[in-house]
């Protein structure tokens, strides 16, 4: 059993080259950064590592940060441009026990993220859905369309925080 | 002259009585035979997370009840204790003890649709009426305590709703002893039945290894061999007081991981939660069941994963504050969501009719799929 601490050291030490970086001041669990365009190497890592066998992926979550410059449209509805869209990754071992966060920070206009598809397949459908709700791309996933939303929906993602309802969905009005 | 054979594309649903709610299955066929299943999913998708972005804290719960309607004790019970450990509170010990009761009665209830409804897509009918006999009392019990059957938004951040009126703890003990010899008749109305054991016996089989890969929790891991249960592997509220065993599947009829041990799994499920009841029950301690409950409930910036062991499995909690009054992120990890994105890969070879048999037999709930 290790401590978030303990597995960012060994991270650090088989990947030098890489800029990881842990948040310790989160009140409930700390939270380790990981470049998103190498999270497939790390996570191959972590999953086969002796010391560490994180062989479940217990959740996937997409995360729309919010922080990029804030603009109202002449309805006054906001504006999101600039910022990161975030992918946070719970993982656990079921046989040494240890859990660990991570977490991968994209641009928010072109959001890109190697897929952990081919290592955990928990990850197909939970990548689909960040897809989905965020527009998040997930590079290499196989498979990648809406898994809620209708396939045809247009292009924007409902739970990024300055969605707005398109007014009429197949001729259908949409808000209620 | 060579019978002409072609793949044909045939879909179960959205409105099928065996898919549980509305689900879409589009198999690939040749002949009689599975070459591939592809879910299709979202037909009750209500964007409960876009939902708890705009409400206060407390005002989420009844949106939890919602998702998977069959445990929404359980589904109350996750979201507040990942609330409580961001605001840091303890809770009282009646509290945790009628929480407990009342998940593990709640893991009984959904567990008897459960096996009651996988006996009636298989053809056993009466099976059925006996669980749903005994879940009414269960019902009643949860009813008279908060007024609520089925939604209970019974939990509340660092307390309940209602305390469990006088003659809840007879009652509950009355139905533990009446419930306990059902457990058997079910055993000999369906387990052993030969038929449901051809049906479901050597069908679907999920190999361990497969199963953690998928993300399989609850009874679904447990009849793949693994002893998995997070009440013991990562104990939350009071659950490390308790004495009960983890049922895992043994191949008994057939080959480990089949349908007939997700099903058998359940059964042991049953009697291990009333072993906990009546432990609860014996150990309960007066008290004031609102005397936690903040005033104002703004947790600091943060986030927290808790995990619960929901009747079908992991359902975890991700919850981000920004330091206001309303969640700034809630992701639901539902068990049922994870459970049917393994059904494609079981379903491979096998007969078309073996399809209802592998659905439910990983017993998901519609509603927490689409959430």
């Amino acid at each position: 059993m290790k401590n978030p601490e303990e597995i960012l050291e060994l991270i650090k030490f088989n990947f030098p080259d890489l800029e990881v970086t842990i948040d310790a001041s989160l009140p409930v669990e700390s939270i380790i950064s990981i470049d998103p365009l190498n999270i497939h190497l790390v996570a191959q890592f972590l999953k086969t590592n002796p010391e560490l066998m994180f062989d479940s992926l217990m959740s996937l979550s997409g995360v729309d940060d919010a922080n990029g410059e804030k603009t109202k449209d002449e309805e006054g509805t906001e504006i999101i441009t600039g910022g990161t869209l975030s992918v946070y990754y719970h993982l656990h071992s079921t046989s040494l026990k240890h859990k660990i966060t991570l977490k991968a920070s994209t641009n928010r206009e072109k959001p890109g993220i190697e897929s952990v598809e081919n290592i955990w397949k928990t990850a197909d459908w939970h990548e689909r859905e960040a897809y989905d709700m965020f527009g998040i791309i997930f590079l290499n996933h196989p498979d990648l369309r809406r898994i809620l939303m209708p396939y045809d929906w247009d292009e924007s993602y409902p739970l990024r925080k300055d969605y707005k309802n398109p007014e009429f969905y197949h001729g259908m009005k949409v808000p209620y | 002259m060579a019978l002409k054979t072609e793949e044909m594309v045939l879909n179960m649903g959205p409105q099928h009585p065996s898919t549980h709610g509305v689900l879409r299955l589009e198999l690939e066929i040749e002949g009689e035979l599975i070459k591939n299943v592809k879910p299709h999913i979202g037909y009750l998708h209500r964007c409960f997370e876009k939902h708890a972005e705009a409400m206060t804290y407390p005002q989420v719960i009844p949106y939890t009840d919602r998702m998977d309607y069959l445990a929404s004790m359980y589904n109350n019970f996750g979201y507040v204790l990942g609330v409580e450990k961001l605001l840091g509170i303890e809770v009282p010990e009646r509290v945790q003890y009628i929480r407990v009761i009342m998940g593990e009665l709640q893991r009984i209830a959904s567990h008897q649709v459960a096996i009651g409804t996988y006996g009636l897509d298989l053809g056993a009918f009466t099976p059925f009426l006996y669980l749903f006999r005994d879940r009414e009392k269960i019902l009643t019990l949860f009813e008279e305590t908060c007024g609520a059957r089925l939604l209970y938004n019974y939990m509340w951040v660092g307390g309940l709703s209602h305390d469990i009126h006088p003659d809840f703890i007879r009652k509950t003990k009355e139905f533990v002893k009446y419930f306990r010899p059902n457990i058997q008749e079910v055993n000999n109305l369906l387990t052993f039945n030969k038929i449901f054991i051809e049906r479901t016996a050597n069908v679907g089989i999920l190999p361990l290894d497969a199963a953690i890969n998928f993300g399989m929790t609850g009874p679904n891991l447990r009849a793949s061999g693994l002893a998995f249960d997070i009440r013991k592997e990562d104990p939350y509220s009071i659950y490390d007081r308790f004495d009960f065993d983890i049922p895992v599947g043994e191949g008994t009829v057939g080959t480990v991981g089949d349908c007939w041990d997700r099903y058998y799994v359940r059964v042991l499920e049953m009697e291990q939660s009333l072993r906990i009841i009546e432990q609860a029950l014996d150990q309960i301690p007066e008290g004031d069941v609102q005397s936690a409950i903040p005033k104002r409930i703004k947790p600091p910036k943060g986030s927290v994963y808790t995990r619960v062991e929901n009747p079908r499995g992991e359902l975890g909690y991700f919850i981000i504050s920004d330091g206001s009054t309303s969640p700034f992120r809630v992701k639901v990890r539902a068990p049922s969501f994870v459970s049917l994105s393994v059904l494609g890969e079981l379903c491979k070879g096998h007969l078309v009719s073996d399809v209802v048999a592998i659905l439910g037999s990983i017993d998901i709930v519609l509603g927490e799929v689409d959430r």
